[in-house]
Order: C-alpha cells, then sequence, then structure tokens
C-alpha cells in the first residue's frame, strides 16, 4: 500500500482549489500584454548630457552674477564639453578674490586650471556630482513622464528606468498613440523672455546677435496651404519666469474667436516675479517660449499683478489640453529621445487572441488525442495531468501577475507539447520494465524511479533556456519566457507528483493487478 | 498497444559516417545560404528601422502603397502583402529622423494615393543604437544559454559529454538559422527566442541518449560485448523516447506554425526546424561519442591497431571489451 496517500490526494485538492481561486473571475485576472490589447510600447533615451550642460550654465550665471556683485570684471563665462565652465575675467587686478568667489560659489566644482597670467579660471563638475546629476535627470523624468501619464488618464500604465539613462513607458489600450509620444515626449520647458525691441531680426541674422541675446522661431502653419513658415525674433537670453514657477494651467475658450487658449496661474514667487517684470517693461513685448520655439509675443499693456498669462497661438482642443497637462506635470530636466517603440492596434491585437486561442485548443487537441491512442488509459492520465498543468500555469500567470504576450500564448503551446514529455518518459520507461519481465506493481515504481533523473535533466536545461531569455528579452519575449518557465516548473507537479497518484490509486490498491494500461 | 521502435536494432554506430556527411553538409550548405545572403537577414529590432503593419479597407495594389509611401520621403521601404490584400507591411530603413507623429502620417499618406481609408495595426520603430545594442545581446544570449548547457552537462556527465553536446547544438542552432536564411525569413528577437529554446529542448534526447550509455555502462560490457554495440544498444532502447517526446513538441509547433499568424509565422517556422534537427543530432552526438572513445584509446595505448573489427564493417570493438564483466569502461 502506497504511503500518505491521503495526504497526497489533499495537496492536489489544495493546488487545484488555490488555483482555482487566484483565477476567478478569468477575464480579470490575467493581464493582457501590449500586443494582445493594444497599446504603446515606448523606450525614452534620456539626454543626461543637456541636463548637465543646463546645470553648468545655471552656475555659470550664478557664478557672473556674484562677481559682477563684487565689482570683478568679468569678460566671458561659458561652457566647455558637457562638464566644465570657463571663466575669462577682465583683469588680473583682483584676482584673489575671484578665485575665492568661484570656489565659494561653486562647491559642486573641482578647479582644474587657474592662470593668473591668462585670467582665467577652469572648473570642472565633480565626478560624483556629475552622477547625480545624470542620475536626477533620469529619476526626475521618470517622475514627470508619470506624471502626465496619470493626467493623461491611461489604465494601469507602466513607466519604469530601463538601464542607466532609458525609461520604458508601456501604454495599454491608447487610441491615439501619435498624441500619446508627443504629450510623453514633450521637455515642455516654458519661459517668459524679452524680446529685444533695438535689434531688427533680419539684420541679426546676417550680422550676429548682440551679446545675451538670441534668436528663436516661432512657427506658423498656414491653415489653408499647410505650409510652414518660421518668423525670427530676436530675444534676450535671460528667462525672467519659468515653467518651474507655475501653480496650474488649464484650457480656456476665447469667447470672442472661440480658439482654445492656455491659462497659466504662477505660484507666489512667479505671481511677484511676473509682476515686476510686466511693472518695468510696459510697452515691450514678452516672448512665451516653450522647448525653444516661440508660442506668441503679446506686448505688455501694463503692470499684471494677477500672477495669470495666457498662452495662445491657434492651438486645437487637444493641443491645447495637452499643454495644460505638461505644464502642469513640469518640464523634463532634459530632453528624451524615442530610440523605440511598438504600437499595436486594438484589431491586430484581437486577432492576435483569436489566433492565440486557436493555436491552444489546436495543440491541445493534437496532443491529447496522440496520447490517449498511443498510451490508452495511461495517456488519459497524462492527459488530465497536462489540463492540470494547464490550469497552473494560468493561475500562477494570475497569482505573479505575469503578462500574457503573444510570445506568451506560444509558451503555452509549447508547454503543452513539452508537458507530455515527461509522461513519455515515464510510460516508455515503464513499458520497458514491463517488457524485462516486472510486475506491474514493480514496473511502475522503476519507471517513476529511473525517469525521475531524466526528467529533471530535461526541467533542468529548459529553465536555463528560459532564465537567460528573461533576462535578455523585451516585453513580449520576456512574456514567452514567463509561460515556459512557468509551465515546465508545473509540469514537475502534474506530470510526476499527481501522474503518479494516479498510478498509486488506480494500479497499487489491495487488489492483484496483473494488466496496465499503458 | 501501439508501439514504435519496441525492438530496434539499427546500426546508428556503423553508419555514423553519414551522419557526419550530413551533418557537415547541412552546416555548410546554411553557411553557405547565409553568405549569399550577405550575412543574416536581420529584422528591425537588430538594425533598427521601421515596420508599419497597415489594413485598408478595401483591397489596394501595392503600386498604391508604393505611391502613398514615395510622398514621405522616408527612404526605399520594403513593401510585401500580408495575409489578404487588403493588409500591407511596410519595412522602412533605418533613419536618424525621429518616429515623431509617424503613424499620422503614413496613415494620411496612404489614404490619400489609394483613395481607401487606413488602419494602422501594428508601428514599430527602433532607433539604430537600440539595434546595435540588441545584436550583441543577442550574440551574448545564445552563447550564454550553451555555456549554461556546457556547464549543467559537464556537471552531470562529464567535460567530454558537454562538449559533444554543445557541438550538437550549435549544429541545430545552424541548421536553422540556414532553414531561416534559405526561407528569406527574418532573424527577430521572437526567432531568437526560439533559437535559445531549441538550445534548451534539443539538449534533452541528447541528455537521455548519453544517460543510457552511462547506464549500460554502469553494468559493463557482457562478454563479446563491443562498445559499438553498447552504444547502439543505448540509441536503439531510448529511440522511441526520443522520438515521441520531440514528435508531440514538433506536433505543438507545427500548430503554432499553421495557426498561430503572421506575427508568429518565423518563430514557430524555427522552432520546427530545430525540434526535428535536435532530435537527428541526439542520435547523431551519441554516435561521435563511439569516436572519441576510439580516438582516446588510440592516444592512450599509442599501440598499432587498439581496435579490432568484428562483426559488420565500422563496428569497433575496443580492447576493454575483453576486460570482462563488471569492468565500467572509464569512470562516469
Amino acid at each position: 500500500m502506497p504511503r500518505r496517500l491521503g495526504l497526497r490526494i489533499a495537496l492536489v485538492a489544495v493546488v487545484v482549489a488555490v488555483s482555482v481561486w487566484y483565477l476567478y473571475p478569468p477575464g480579470k485576472t490575467i493581464n493582457l500584454g501590449l500586443d494582445l490589447q493594444g497599446g504603446i510600447h515606448l523606450v525614452l533615451g534620456v539626454d543626461v548630457d543637456k541636463a548637465l550642460e543646463a546645470q553648468v550654465e545655471r552656475a555659470g550665471d550664478t557664478v557672473r552674477a556674484e562677481l559682477e556683485k563684487k565689482g570683478i570684471g568679468v569678460t566671458r563665462i561659458e561652457r566647455r564639453g558637457t562638464s566644465e565652465l570657463v571663466i575669462q575675467l577682465a583683469s588680473a587686478q583682483s584676482w584673489d578674490a575671484a578665485v575665492a568667489t568661484a570656489s565659494e560659489v561653486l562647491g559642486g566644482f573641482d578647479r582644474k586650471e587657474a592662470d593668473p597670467a591668462a585670467r582665467r579660471i577652469v572648473l570642472a563638475l565633480k565626478p560624483r556630482e556629475v552622477a547625480t546629476i545624470r542620475d536626477l535627470a533620469v529619476r526626475q523624468g521618470l517622475e514627470t513622464i508619470r506624471n502626465r501619464v496619470d493626467q493623461f488618464g491611461v489604465a494601469e500604465p507602466s513607466i519604469q528606468q530601463q538601464g542607466e539613462n532609458r525609461i520604458l513607458v508601456q501604454l495599454p489600450g491608447v487610441q491615439d498613440p501619435d498624441r500619446a509620444k508627443a504629450l510623453i515626449g514633450k521637455t515642455a520647458l516654458l519661459e517668459f523672455k524679452l524680446v529685444d525691441e533695438r535689434t531688427d531680426p533680419e539684420t541679426a541674422l546676417r550680422t550676429g546677435v548682440p551679446d545675451g541675446d538670441e534668436i528663436l522661431y516661432q512657427r506658423r502653419v498656414d491653415k489653408e496651404t499647410r505650409q510652414e513658415r518660421k518668423i525670427p525674433f530676436v530675444v534676450q537670453k535671460k528667462a525672467y519666469v519659468t515653467g518651474r514657477d507655475v501653480a496650474t494651467a488649464r484650457v480656456s475658450i476665447d469667447q470672442n474667436t472661440s480658439e482654445p487658449y492656455v491659462s497659466v496661474d504662477f505660484n507666489a514667487a512667479g505671481a511677484k516675479a511676473f509682476a515686476d517684470l510686466t511693472d518695468a517693461n510696459v510697452g515691450r513685448r514678452l516672448a512665451i517660449v516653450l522647448d525653444g520655439s516661440v508660442h506668441s509675443a503679446p506686448q505688455i499693456r501694463e503692470r499684471i499683478p494677477s500672477g495669470r498669462a495666457q498662452i495662445t497661438g491657434g492651438f486645437t482642443t487637444p493641443e491645447a489640453t495637452d499643454l495644460a497637462i505638461v505644464l502642469r506635470a513640469g518640464a523634463l530636466p532634459a530632453p528624451v529621445q524615442v530610440l523605440e517603440e511598438r504600437t499595436v492596434g486594438p484589431s491586430l491585437g484581437a486577432d492576435s487572441i483569436r489566433k492565440g486561442f486557436v493555436s491552444t485548443v489546436a495543440a491541445a487537441l493534437a496532443v491529447v488525442l496522440f496520447m490517449l491512442i498511443y498510451y490508452r488509459l495511461s495517456g488519459l492520465i497524462a492527459d488530465v495531468a497536462l489540463g492540470l498543468n494547464l490550469l497552473l500555469l494560468l493561475a500562477a500567470m494570475a497569482g505573479f501577475h505575469a503578462t500574457l504576450t503573444l510570445p506568451g500564448i506560444a509558451g503555452v503551446v509549447l508547454t503543452i507539447g513539452m508537458a507530455v514529455d515527461t509522461n513519455i518518459l515515464i510510460f516508455e520507461r515503464i513499458r520497458e520494465e514491463l517488457r524485462s519481465g516486472k510486475t506491474v506493481r514493480g514496473a511502475i515504481e522503476a519507471g517513476f524511479a529511473r525517469a525521475f533523473r531524466t526528467v529533471i535533466d530535461t526541467h533542468v536545461t529548459v529553465l536555463v533556456s528560459a532564465a537567460i531569455l528573461y533576462q535578455f528579452g523585451t516585453g513580449p519575449v520576456k512574456g514567452f519566457a514567463v509561460s515556459l518557465a512557468i509551465g515546465i516548473l508545473a509540469s514537475l507537479f502534474t506530470a510526476v507528483f499527481f501522474t503518479r497518484l494516479v498510478f498509486d490509486l488506480t494500479y497499487m490498491g489491495s487488489r492483484r493487478v496483473d494488466r496496465i494500461s499503458i | 498497444m501501439f508501439q514504435i521502435f519496441v525492438n530496434a536494432n539499427f546500426d546508428f554506430v556503423g553508419k555514423r559516417r553519414w551522419f557526419y556527411i550530413g551533418s557537415v553538409g547541412a552546416v555548410a550548405l546554411a553557411l553557405l545560404s547565409i553568405a549569399l545572403h550577405g550575412g543574416l537577414n536581420y529584422g528591425i529590432d537588430f538594425t533598427g528601422g521601421g515596420l508599419i503593419q497597415v489594413r485598408y479597407d478595401k483591397p489596394v495594389k501595392v503600386d498604391d502603397v508604393r505611391r502613398g509611401l514615395d510622398e514621405l520621403k522616408l527612404g526605399t521601404g520594403v513593401i510585401q502583402q500580408f495575409g489578404d490584400p487588403r493588409e500591407y507591411l511596410i519595412r522602412l530603413p533605418p533613419a536618424e529622423q525621429n518616429a515623431e507623429q509617424l503613424g499620422a502620417r503614413v496613415r494620411d499618406a496612404l489614404a490619400k494615393a489609394a483613395g481607401a481609408s487606413v488602419e494602422v495595426r501594428r508601428l514599430e520603430f527602433v532607433g539604430p543604437q537600440v539595434g546595435r545594442d540588441l545584436q550583441i545581446q543577442a550574440l551574448y544570449a545564445v552563447l550564454a544559454g550553451m555555456a549554461g548547457i556546457l556547464i549543467y552537462v559537464a556537471i552531470r556527465f562529464d567535460f567530454r559529454g558537454g562538449l559533444i553536446a554543445i557541438l550538437a547544438l550549435a549544429h541545430d542552432v545552424m541548421v536553422t538559422l540556414g532553414a531561416l536564411s534559405v526561407s528569406s525569413l527574418e532573424m527577430s528577437l521572437p526567432v531568437l527566442a526560439a533559437l535559445l529554446t531549441i538550445v534548451g529542448y534539443s539538449i534533452n534526447d541528447t541528455i537521455v541518449v548519453f544517460d543510457r550509455i552511462r547506464e549500460s555502462r554502469g553494468r559493463g560490457l557482457r562478454r563479446g560485448q563491443g562498445l559499438a554495440d553498447l552504444i547502439n544498444g543505448a540509441i536503439n532502447q531510448t529511440l522511441s523516447r526520443t522520438i515521441l517526446t520531440s514528435f508531440t513538441t514538433f506536433l505543438a509547433s507545427l500548430v503554432l506554425l499553421v495557426f498561430g499568424g503572421e506575427v508568429l509565422r518565423d518563430f514557430a517556422f524555427a522552432l520546427v526546424i530545430g525540434v526535428v534537427t535536435g532530435t537527428y543530432s541526439s542520435v547523431a552526438a551519441a554516435a561521435l561519442v563511439m569516436d572519441w572513445e576510439l580516438w582516446t584509446m588510440r592516444r592512450r595505448s599509442k599501440g598499432p591497431a587498439t581496435a579490432t573489427t568484428r562483426g559488420g564493417a565500422g563496428r569497433a570493438a575496443p580492447k576493454m571489451a575483453g576486460k570482462g564483466n563488471g569492468q565500467t569502461a572509464r569512470k562516469p
């Protein structure tokens, strides 16, 4: 009489019950991958060097202001490479004071070179600082994108860091991928800059811009011809108010033109800066610059104390909505670039689900029939074990919140083919033992025992492959590795433990057994 | 009771020359095809570029698709009908330009050129950098897979067994790559997944045969039994197992190839080929054990003829065969 039959039956019952519990209700518990339900998969590369450059330039502005406050003349301060700052002094007179000021203000920098004769100080960002800024750029980018996606309203988005400076964004079920992409990828650096009225843009284009100014363009798309025109503006480099000062932003509709525009509310500091700026510059034009292009440049008519500004510029309603979202969520600390995109339309996803389902059923039928014909009653037992295997596989996927992808379904189909392998190995061994003259019970004992080592071998090798695939693969391929690995592991329980139990119940009772259907 | 190969008694070892000729020939053909195609036909996962699957609301001609595509000036795309005449797959070469608004632009241009409405069912864009990274990683993945198997087999059996198994695996991978190349199919991420699966799966049959060789050896050679008989016996005794286990997996892969749809086609194709060649190579690998044995014995004894021929041609019976019962040829 085999040992602990009751315990083993109870274990199988518990496993089945837990599986069913995890799977119920089936539609809700299994996560479908982007390739099955449609959606966007984006890999964004964060241009961390740009974040470094911006940081160095800001440091340059700070040190310039500090030096000028102390009356030390500066010829120019410029960034060299991504992380170096070159300070060129007007004279060598207050050299020591200048060096002291620079070290004091620029704590994050190492002094690389200080040449009194050339009146030049070169500083480089400390390596630790560089690492921190890079890291921060990616993490802030991640946070910002998460905010934007949340406000855009996507169910169950996944936004995570990938590698050192990549961000993986997965948005299931998004209908308009281009819009979502624009929303995510926009740097959304909002700046309010004064137009330099002294210089004519055309002249500046020919002869060069005055110091402290730059040329930015306004893009105008003609509604009739759809031709794009670029209108140059000469603006001061210094941004008086930026997106950082924005408290909130929303879409409003202009009563007269019924065109949508974005209305921006500044926070306290921003409101004060904006009031001061408008107060001091009545009559001049204020360029509203987003990501380096001028959106509009209205004239300042009077001091604006309300801390509210309007961004107009011929938006469509979705454009205005998205702009308001990115302004609320804040700017990305560094520009991002789409490195990889995979978009699957919902209709293709539905197709894939159907084909995956048909394949699974067809493969299961073929394998089940084969086992039944070839091994008869034992084949039936193996088929029941296979069914149990699929149940466990799906339940484990639900339990681990794994995602079922199209290659994942392929993994399920392959599992059907591979899970019965274990039973074939055992059954063939039992047949062999029978041929060598063993009794039925002896053959079953020996068959299970001797096939077991081979079964372990086959499981280990497939698991090695699956583990490497999981490590290496992206989205869909990971899904394949997951379903293959779970299916193979589950077959240890179903094809060995469960099958053995059924064999024991069938053939190991107290009555005599002369024949076995195998 | 259905049974196959119950009393199989094929002289695999004696005919091993044909295995070698077949395998070397197949690998040579695979390499030749890959060379003639100018290397592996990497898909956009590895080269970077764009892939757009569109469906029109009515059947259109390839020329209409081409006209719409030309308007976009995205470089020379390859257009391929995909399933029925309403559906097309467009491959775009890697470009520095951003994928921004690509979907909408393609949709509008194609719709205008064909005078039909267009649905973008799938859009994939892979930057050149990502593709390059992936090529290297893919190579690492396959090598790591093989190394993992080598280590396992080396621990489980011995280093020699591991080496022979790896040789068999490399053969399977090469033949599968060759079949992909001959069929002008693409090396994509799913195909790589199939290759790795083959690496992990096709080793199984080899292990089953190796295990049986060792088991038979543990019992020792019977009087008058040569090593060739022992290896032949092991292959024949496990033949039904080898064929049957592979058959069910082959069935499942075939079902995927037939019903899985276009997206899984290349993946399923690689699996089908890999399962078949993996089964074949497990028998060939066992035959290779024979030659390794002969070679080591020849080196060890340095004598003239260490293997006498007994029975059929090529059935070598090494010296140790005469040492009697209970004698293992070498420690497992």
